[in-house]
């Protein structure tokens, strides 16, 4: 049970980090910023100007 | 007493998985007289890659790269929660799949089917374990070596100028051949399907709609909006049945092949220049979510129903004559297939964001070697997808009109005289199960792939009665994520124009510059546009040229990681075991430098390039003649340019070794000097 909730954690981690939800905290964490529109918006213009895009293969 | 126990269990378990895929392999390799089932491959190929993964990797990791648990990793020692973060194991393998698992594994396979079932799996086994895993485990460790550094940086550093500027031009040359193929893929699917068309129109309000939920009503909330997203997705599948059976709104959805590639122009263009949050990113999110779901149910579905292979071991088509692509299984099978067994594309992103994440160095070969295992299991569900498919009705799908004729009587009647029968009526009757007017000349691979998974979910779960609906399902994956591609490939390539033309004007550099975005993303979309309009109005159906050009030009990626691989495991003083890259280095080197020979210089017109322009000069001239002679020269010269680049690269590289070797030169490698990692156990 204990190893299954474990997998399970780990699947939920997996999908938050491809899906840029835990980006998004860690985001958050870093400019002591409460979850907003405007938080939003400064999380993806950061991204956007400092990340290079994500490459996706063939 | 314990210890010796274990060891003698460890080697009867791992003696019986040797025998068992011994077994499969040969009875996949030697079964000639009756249809095989499909369990045979998964059985060779779970064995082979635990095989591959227990022993080659380990073998490579401790002798060859010697990686060390004790040392600190880049995300350890930079981390700044943005780019570098520790990040636990299993995230960033899935992060790892997610990013190097897209169409290519899917279509590639299913093109090779023309050969029969054999070469393709061979080469997927063998190369994934052999050179495929091997090059993305070692590139990815190299760079956690190196603070996370690209692999153009990597071959700047190690293998001299050349090596970058070559990986520089190489990358952009395949992003724009790699856009127009797949996009050239799109439209085949969708050319004259009302159904496949509205529902895959209907995704882009659908990411606008996640972008703008993500935005303003629950901001961060990605999974959940995925998850709408989905429901909304298969509502537009559903959406898209009524719009095929109503005449109207089925006239508005049936567009040409022509009026498809417009479409495309405009919307990669767009996603270029729009906020990455409205469309893009949202799009990504639901093609991910899509793809991991449907690549699960698919593995799910082959082992539950273990369906029966009608595809030959072989076909007659190894001797180069094959309609989908011409060229003989050496090396036109070995390019056909590249991600899946080996692709060069997967070195920039083990050089990306992945070293950026891991945690200890022990870990990247779990990363590198086991996700490109995963991929090329990917790719053996092609295979089989695409060979449970009667042999006529896989090549009437696959085949070009210009190849069997124009009518339907031609075409069955060509293809019936190969050796493998189907009739006008049983095409008319799949068409009708899976809700299209026709499935004749679908060239592509994505319209027989999407048959052959239809044909497996609807055994699964549902029956024939919804076969149509299981079809537009894969249509939809399979379009839904090369859209994906089209646009973060399109960005991708902005990006790196606009770095490199910030060194002649300063400000088209500057990525947020909307004059410098507009210009670099309509100087890309060109550059793709072009060879898609090519693809589009070649009357051989467009994959025979550029789906070689893609393979080629990805596969001299790899060369090229390869060529920096083997020059650092040289410098580290483990030459002795340097055959580990240079092997397949050399492999790949045969196989692209005699492809893009026969795709520049084979006298058949069907192959060569120049031939097929001297053919053309010397036939009846029509208003497009000009046209399609230039387009032929054009992708010869593009050929022959790949292929000087990547040479330069190989002899810069060779006269490393040498000099290495000989001790003439010193053998330095440009690695971050070793830090002691302070990661508990449970952070790593």
């Amino acid at each position: 049970m204990i190893r299954l909730k474990q997998a399970a954690r780990i699947l939920i981690s997996t999908l938050r980090e491809i899906f840029d939800e835990a980006a998004y905290t860690r985001f958050l964490q870093r400019t002591r910023m409460a979850s907003s529109p405007a938080a939003y918006a400064a999380f993806w213009r950061e991204r956007e100007t400092n990340a290079a895009p994500k490459p996706r293969c063939c | 007493m314990l210890d010796d126990m274990n060891r003698s269990l460890s080697i009867l378990v791992w003696g019986v998985v040797s025998l068992l895929a011994a077994g499969a392999t040969a009875v996949v390799a030697l079964h000639r007289s009756e249809p095989i089932n499909a369990l045979w491959l998964v059985a060779a190929a779970t064995c082979c890659y635990a095989l591959g993964y227990r022993f080659y990797s380990k073998f490579i990791a401790a002798k060859i790269l010697a990686v060390d648990a004790l040392r600190a990793t880049p995300a350890e020692r930079l981390e700044n929660g943005r780019d570098f973060l520790v990040t636990n194991k299993w995230v960033v393998f899935g992060h790892h799949f997610a990013a190097i698992a897209g169409p290519g594994p899917l279509v590639g396979p299913v093109l090779a089917a023309q050969f029969g079932y054999l070469p393709g799996t061979l080469w997927v086994l063998a190369g994934a374990v052999f050179a495929g895993c091997v090059q993305d485990f070692v590139i990815l460790l190299f760079s956690v070596r190196r603070d996370g550094k690209s692999l153009t940086e990597m071959a700047q550093e190690e293998t001299g100028v050349v090596g970058g500027v070559v990986a520089y031009a190489a990358i952009i040359a395949i992003l724009i051949i790699l856009l127009a193929v797949i996009a050239l893929v799109v439209v085949n699917a969708l050319k004259d399907s009302p159904w496949g068309t509205f529902t895959i129109a209907m995704t882009i309000p659908i990411a606008l709609l996640m972008g703008v939920y993500l935005r303003r009503i629950r901001p961060g909330k990605v999974l959940e909006v995925s998850v709408l997203g989905f429901v909304l997705v298969l509502l537009a599948i559903w959406g898209g049945q009524w719009v095929s059976q109503h005449p109207g709104p089925a006239q508005v959805f049936t567009l040409s092949a022509q009026a498809l590639a417009i479409s495309i122009f405009i919307y990669a263009f767009a996603a270029s220049v729009v906020p990455v949050w409205l469309l893009l990113a949202p799009r990504d999110y639901l093609s991910t979510f899509v793809k991991l779901g449907t690549i699960g149910l698919l593995g799910i579905g082959i082992v539950a129903i273990h369906p029966t292979l009608h595809m030959p071991a072989l076909t007659r088509f190894v001797d180069g004559t094959g309609p989908v692509f011409a060229g003989k299984i050496f090396p036109f099978a070995f390019i056909t297939i590249a991600c899946g067994a080996i692709s060069g594309f997967h070195s920039l992103i083990s050089s990306g964001t992945t070293p950026k994440l891991i945690a200890r160095e022990t870990e990247t070969r779990m990363v590198g070697y086991g996700a490109m295992m995963a991929e090329s299991a990917v790719a053996v569900m092609a295979i089989i997808a695409a060979c449970v498919l009667q042999p006529g009705v896989y090549f009437a799908i696959n085949s070009p009109s210009g190849i069997v004729g124009q009518t339907v009587v031609a075409a069955t009647a060509t293809i019936s005289n190969w050796g493998f029968p189907v009739t006008a009526a049983e095409m008319q009757a799949l068409a009708h199960a899976v809700g299209e007017q026709t499935l004749f000349n679908r060239t592509g691979g994505a319209p027989a792939f999407a048959v052959g998974m239809a044909h497996i979910f609807s055994q699964t779960l549902g029956g024939g009665t919804v076969m149509a609906l299981w079809y537009h399902f894969a249509v939809m994956f399979e379009a839904l994520f090369i859209l994906t591609i089209l646009d973060a490939g399109t960005r991708v390539a902005r990006f790196m124009i606009q770095d490199a033309l910030g060194h002649i004007y300063k400000p088209l550099g500057r990525t947020s510059w909307y004059p410098s975005i507009i210009f670099t993303s309509a100087l890309i979309v060109a550059a793709w546009g072009y060879f898609l309009w090519q693809g589009v109005k070649d009357p051989l159906g467009g994959i025979n040229s550029l789906w070689p050009l893609f393979g080629i030009a990805n596969q001299l990626l790899a060369t090229v990681a390869l060529c920096v691989a083997t020059t650092i495991i040289i410098k580290m003083h483990r030459a002795k075991y340097a055959a580990v890259t240079l092997v397949p280095l050399v492999w790949l080197v045969a196989v692209t430098f005699t492809a893009s020979w026969h795709k520049i210089l084979d006298p058949n017109p069907r192959v060569g390039f120049l031939a097929q322009a001297h053919a053309l000069a010397a036939g009846p001239a029509t208003s497009a003649t000009a046209r399609l002679i230039f387009n032929n020269r054009l992708d010869a010269g593009v050929t022959a340019l790949l292929l000087g680049m990547v040479a330069l690269v190989l002899f810069e590289s060779a006269r490393q070794w040498l000099g290495v070797l000989s001790g003439r030169k010193e053998a330095r490698v440009k690695e971050t000097p070793f830090v002691m990692t302070r990661l508990s156990e449970e952070r790593a």
